[in-house]
């Protein structure tokens, strides 16, 4: 891929180096002393009940959040203005009022791909995720699964060292649950790094090599995903693991 | 009763032949409030919406002086205008007082804060929902303004309307500084208003239907666009 190349040019992005990092909102500790490395290569899934912090931890990595305490730090920072090297997808399909196709050449047109090649590349990447047909309807009235594939194209486009999803299948059926999860595993497979934060301990067992266990804003486990559900090794996940998989 | 009766039939009269005079009215009013929409539209949109996606000292109060406004009295507008361009007045070298220009300045000032405000609202909402999708994509500022008003284009279009109708139905501005010259400044509201003075009420009746007619036919079209939109982007 040629977007591939171009970045293995630059220094790389990775690792991410979360040092002693906390976030608090009107006098509530929603995250507190998390430190962690994220390299390049592993698909790391963030593990977790409600409210311990998964959602805002991605935030924090992909810097829509700061960090009320510690610190966010990337092996080569972005420079602000310049074309983002990361993506997100989140758990709401964000559309715009335009085509599909609209959509896709919106964003390369924002990080800065010449007017002339945003076509071929919205082409190519809707290609890949199997919207190459619907490429001229309005992008709002697509399916919900549709919705989402056209977020994980359009974060593909821009060709991300790094790809953070928020649940990205949530609402989703299992059908379109599975074609999400085919173009999670292609994008990695392109050599972009997945931080997946998921509900779904299917989907994180399918797509992930290791996991952080996130509870109560602590991350209290980081180990591979084997071992995570066959032995973990705090009590916090053994206790998270009961209560999701009680035949287990 | 039936002064009123006939000077409503001569009113439609006046309106089915296309009395020279009622059309050379009526074409002015529609010219002045629409070169008035533009230069307002212009210069309030990007405002309003650049002030719902940045974050600024002073943003409440900006918000709030900009509602505010909302309620500004023509009048008031009108001998604002009028004190600026007036003979003594910081811009009396143009001599543009008692002109439609003067009365297209007059109206433009008077829909620009009742625009950038229901632009800056709707982009407002627009923008909770898109805020982190932009940033993540990377766009600044200027880009996030741009691209939900371009979202946001249909929803627009209402809002010029409902600035039109306000710029084509006020009276007291282009009263004051257009002084409603016959043939030269007279809109359809200072016609209305001084042919009701005089007495000739079929002239003043036949602007009144048209006036109303047009604010109406606004109102229709700002409807039909919102469903249109709303059927083909969801």
């Amino acid at each position: 891929m040629a977007e591939r190349h171009l970045s293995s040019l630059r220094p790389a992005l990775l690792p991410l180096s979360l040092v002693d990092v906390g976030w608090s909102v009107g006098g509530k500790q929603v995250l507190a002393g998390i430190t962690a490395t994220l390299r390049h290569g592993s698909r790391t899934v963030v593990l977790g009940a409600n409210g311990a912090g998964k959602s805002v931890l991605l935030r924090l990595c992909h810097g829509l959040l700061q960090p009320t305490s510690g610190q966010v730090r990337w092996g080569t920072p972005e420079v602000p203005g310049e074309p983002r090297r990361q993506a997100m997808v989140f758990q709401r399909p964000v559309l715009f009022r335009r085509s599909v196709l609209g959509n896709m050449t919106f964003a390369l047109g924002i990080a800065g791909v010449a007017r002339s090649e945003r076509r071929d590349r919205a082409l190519a990447a809707l290609e890949r995720v199997g919207l190459a047909a619907l490429a001229d309807r309005p992008a709002r009235v697509l399916s919900g699964g549709e919705q989402q594939r056209l977020t994980l194209a359009r974060a593909w486009s821009l060709g991300p060292e790094v790809l953070f999803l928020d649940e990205p299948t949530a609402n989703l059926d299992p059908g379109a649950t599975r074609e999400i999860e085919a173009v999670i595993e292609a994008i990695h497979a392109g050599g972009t790094k997945i931080v997946l934060v998921t509900h779904n301990l299917g989907q994180a067992r399918r797509l992930g090599d290791e996991v952080l266990f996130l509870d109560r804003g602590r991350l209290v486990e980081r180990s591979p995903i084997d071992r995570f559900f066959h032995q973990p090794t705090s009590a916090e996940a053994a206790a998270f693991l009961k209560g999701e998989l009680p035949w287990h | 009763m039936n002064t009123v009766g006939l000077a409503l039939a001569e009113a439609l009269h006046l309106i089915a032949g296309g009395d020279a005079k009622l059309v050379a009215i009526v074409a002015l009013s529609l010219r002045v409030s629409a070169t008035s929409i533009v230069v307002g539209t212009l210069v309030a949109m990007p405002l309003g919406a650049l002030l719902a996606v940045t974050s600024f000292r002073g943003q409440r109060a900006a918000i709030v002086t900009l509602n505010a406004l909302l309620g500004l009295p023509s009048v008031v507008v009108g001998l604002a205008v009028y004190l600026l361009l007036s003979r003594a007045g910081p811009l009396g070298s143009f001599g543009i007082l008692f002109t439609p220009a003067a009365m297209v300045i007059a109206q433009a000032i008077l829909v620009l804060p009742l625009i950038a405000a229901l632009t800056r609202q709707a982009i407002s909402d627009a923008w909770q929902e898109t805020r982190e999708q932009l940033r993540s994509l990377g766009a600044g500022p200027f880009a996030s303004a741009t691209a939900l008003l371009w979202d946001l284009r249909f929803s627009l279009v209402t809002i010029v309307l409902a600035g039109f109708g306000r710029a084509v139905s006020e009276v007291g501005a282009v009263m004051i500084v257009g002084g409603n010259i016959d043939g030269v400044t007279r809109v359809m509201t200072t016609a209305i208003a001084l042919e009701t003075s005089k007495g000739d009420l079929p002239l003043a009746l036949g602007l009144g239907f048209v006036l109303l007619a047009i604010v109406l036919a606004l109102n229709v079209v700002a409807h039909l666009t919102r469903e249109a939109v709303q059927r083909h982007h969801g």
